[in-house]
């Protein structure tokens, strides 16, 4: 019962928000409904036992997505909304109401018990050493996804980089920092940064064997760079910069090479050497949370906007 | 439920160097002296051409897919690499049309190390690598990954020049691939929850209660229906194709609204049972009739040359959707049908003219400052062998003989005639006769003596001229193949009705 009140709430909630966020009337009350809305939502996938996906959606959908938004929210002059005529909201709206209903039926009628490949992944765990089946999915079976997607992020920072001024290219991200900004930021980071890196940190390591990860553990680390740049205590660096751009290499590289070692060591691309697994996958691990922070944390900053 | 056991093939490893060259190009670009930038990006194109083409050599000689098992583990648990004959030949297609790309594009973004070329190589080579994943993927998720990778890369091209209306036309086009996206990955979520994997072959062999599956192509076609820019879904191509500078619109309106296409062809011919898939194929021949009809039009009313050519994009790929009706509707073993070689030769015509005819457009902004139509006189006196490139290509948009436009089209009412569909042959036609008219608007004038003695803007050095000519001319060749169903096309397609 308790269970029953608990969930109908948070279903409730979410659709209340989202409703809300909907109607909200400007830029800066859209932006703090959505980031309420991922906090829900991190609220609903704990509640059906997904603890990966509820910290991703902690992580992404509620905090780097709502900072991303808030910054851009102050940047946007606010201008005449231009409302698209009532024949196209009606459209879209029915549109919607089809697919709305369409995933409703088809979430509702599931073949009992579901299909899934979750025995398999158990199944076949214990030959890459790692106790997280979901560790073994992104890491073992489809590494190549895991690996391809790192580099769809750091497509999207280079795309972020080239909306800049070509004045600026190579240059630093935000406008100079105001020397002595005074208020509760710069205290509030000295406190929160040092125990969040040890979070981040924390996160990926026990990402092995238990929920976490380089994604989720990346993403912690990335907010506490972006907190100590806006309280002024450390400066975006140039993004021309050599040491910048071996730092967001190196994991990537660190991937491909040593899925490309597997070839004559394992037998396939991707393949880890038998005895090897967990060292070598801990290994990608730290590269790429030490990449994907990066990635993460100047694709908030944005685009260079001081010459270099 | 598993498909056939799959296991790495001799020749296997191909597959994976088509995906990591162009990403390690990638890195690498990044990593290098700036002006080495070119020289990297080049070298990686020439190679990802030699891995296309002895992946395609390999499997016409074998006749039998190339295969490799990332990792050592077998789908649907692990992901695997599969080169059949069409995934073979548009490979192939591809690299080809990126290198003469590259070669006219060498020196046109500034100097090494600001930021157009930086961004232009970079997301060229992403081209390069998200197009090989999309041919090879077997698993609806690896190739969402491959649709993330094409649409980041393709996006940042449209506004390269980073004028304000570049700018929006980006923004537009990013929110229309994005909508695309979640529509297709909502589509993965239900077929993983109806049918626990998502590799593509084990999904074919499966028979059962398909509700969940019909839902799910049926948001993911619309997905991919809006990257393909499918009328009427079509209304952020235009200015994104026009507003990108020249190369980068070759390859965006030659290959990259074709990646979403191929994906789009997989899932109806793959995975659909036959009966539903020929039950819905005809709602997607009348939105590309409707798109060749439109799209033609709206070419013909353009007063500059860009926007014209981003029109006959809208209409040309209108022609790929007739494959699903004439392909699916004529019974069994559609890989093997007229329809099938038909929409095959059409997608690779269309890359070569319109890559040509893009590349050509950009040429003569150059020479004479300008690509409004109306003022094309002496054009050809001009720059004549920009005016022969166009001319060329316009030859296979229009479907004239002898050109791959023309093989395609013919084949197209062949097929069309053979299932007495005479609606199709109308829309065929009059498509055809639409390109006539608009591409006529640009080559009559351009052949017109000028009244004075005209003066080139700019001189252009000849290997440009030559970069685009070639591309024209390969539109031009491949209408040599015989006029019959191509059989390596048919080479380890899974058979969606067999047993």
């Amino acid at each position: 019962m308790t269970a029953l009140v608990l969930d109908g709430g948070i279903a409730l909630l979410t659709i209340g928000i989202a409703a809300w966020t909907i109607r909200a009337g400007d830029d800066f009350a859209a932006v703090v409904g959505f980031i309420a809305y991922g906090l829900v939502l991190t609220l609903a996938w704990t509640r059906l036992g997904a603890y990966d996906v509820a910290l991703t959606e902690a992580a992404i959908g509620g905090g780097a997505t709502g900072v991303i938004l808030m910054r851009a929210g102050a940047r946007v002059k606010p201008a005449p909304a231009s409302r698209p005529s009532r024949l196209a909201r009606i459209i879209v709206g029915a549109l919607s109401a089809a697919v709305a209903a369409g995933l409703a039926a088809v979430v509702l009628l599931p073949p009992q018990p579901a299909p899934s490949l979750a025995l398999d992944v158990r199944e076949h765990l214990a030959s890459t050493g790692l106790g997280n089946p979901i560790g073994g999915v992104l890491m073992a079976y489809r590494a190549a996804d895991t690996f391809l997607e790192t580099v769809v992020v750091l497509l999207a920072l280079f795309g972020v980089w080239s909306l800049g001024r070509d004045a600026h290219w190579g240059g630093r991200p935000g406008p100079a920092p105001r020397p002595g900004i005074g208020g509760p930021l710069p205290l509030f980071a000295r406190i929160l940064v040092p125990a969040g890196i040890v979070i981040g940190i924390y996160i990926v390591w026990v990402g092995a064997d238990a929920p976490g990860g380089k994604f989720q553990g990346a993403t912690i680390l990335a907010a506490m760079a972006i907190l100590a740049g806006m309280a002024g205590l450390v400066a975006a660096p140039a993004t021309s910069g050599r040491r910048l751009r071996w730092l967001l290499a190196a994991g990537p590289i660190v991937f491909v090479g040593i899925g490309l070692a597997g070839i004559p060591l394992a037998g396939a691309f991707l393949a880890y050497p038998p005895g090897f697994e967990k060292p070598l996958i801990l290994v990608i691990e730290v590269a790429l949370t030490v990449s994907l922070a990066a990635m993460l944390a100047l694709i908030v900053a944005g685009p260079p906007e001081r010459s270099p | 439920m598993n498909a056939a056991m799959l296991a790495t093939t001799p020749g296997g490893g191909l597959l994976v160097a088509a995906i990591t060259v162009p990403v390690i190009g990638i890195l690498l670009l990044w990593l290098v002296r700036p002006r080495d930038v070119e020289t990297v990006a080049l070298a990686a194109l020439l190679a990802n051409l030699g891995v296309a083409l002895a992946v395609l050599e390999k499997v016409a000689a074998g006749a039998a897919p190339l295969v490799y098992l990332i990792g050592g583990w077998q789908p649907p648990l692990g992901l695997a690499l599969r080169a059949d004959g069409i995934a073979a030949v548009f490979m192939a297609m591809a690299a080809i049309v990126l290198v003469p790309v590259a070669v006219y594009a060498r020196g046109q973004f500034g100097a090494p190390g600001e930021r157009r070329p930086m961004v232009f190589w970079t997301m060229l080579l992403a081209i390069t690598a998200a197009l090989n994943l999309i041919f090879l993927g077997e698993d609806l998720f690896n190739l969402y990954v491959a649709l993330e990778l094409l649409t980041f890369a393709a996006v940042p091209l449209v506004s390269l020049d980073g004028s304000r209306e570049t700018l929006k036309a980006a923004l537009r086009y990013l929110v229309f691939a994005l909508a695309g996206s979640v529509l297709y990955l909502l589509g993965v979520a239900i077929i993983y929850g109806a049918y626990g994997t998502l590799d593509l072959g084990g999904l074919a062999a499966l028979r059962g209660p398909d509700g969940a599956l019909l839902v799910a192509v049926g948001l993911m076609t619309a997905g991919l229906a809006a990257k393909t820019a499918l009328f009427p879904l079509h209304l952020w191509l235009p200015p994104a194709h026009a507003g990108a500078p020249p190369a980068a619109s070759a390859v965006l309106s030659a290959l990259v609204v074709k990646g979403s296409f191929f994906i789009a062809l997989r899932l109806w011919f793959d995975l659909l049972p036959p009966e539903r898939a020929v039950a819905g194929s005809t709602l997607l021949g009348v939105f590309g009739a409707a798109a060749v009809v439109v799209g033609s039009a709206m070419a013909l009313r353009q007063a500059r040359l860009k926007l014209l050519v981003a029109y006959s994009t809208v209409a040309q790929l209108g022609y790929l959707f007739l494959v699903f009706p004439l392909g699916l509707g004529s019974g069994a073993a559609p890989f093997e049908s007229t329809a099938w070689t038909a929409g095959a030769l059409q997608l690779m015509a269309h890359a070569f003219a319109k890559a040509a005819m893009f590349m050509a457009a950009g040429l003569v902004y150059e020479a004479i400052g300008h690509d409004r139509i109306a003022e094309f006189r002496g054009l050809g006196r001009i720059a004549p062998l920009t005016v022969l490139t166009m001319t060329l290509a316009s030859i296979s948009l229009m479907g004239l003989p002898p050109s791959g436009g023309f093989s395609a089209k013919w084949l197209m009412l062949t097929a069309a005639f053979g299932e007495g569909a005479w609606w199709w042959v109308l829309v065929i036609a009059a498509g055809g006769l639409l390109a006539a008219g608009y591409v006529f608007r640009i080559l009559v004038p351009a052949f017109t003596p000028p009244e004075e003695p005209a003066a080139r803007k700019k001189p252009v050095v000849v290997t440009r001229e030559a970069a685009a000519l070639a591309l024209a001319l390969a539109a031009i060749l491949i209408g040599f193949l015989p006029l019959a169903p191509w059989p390596l096309l048919a080479v380890g397609r899974i058979a969606a009705g067999a047993p």
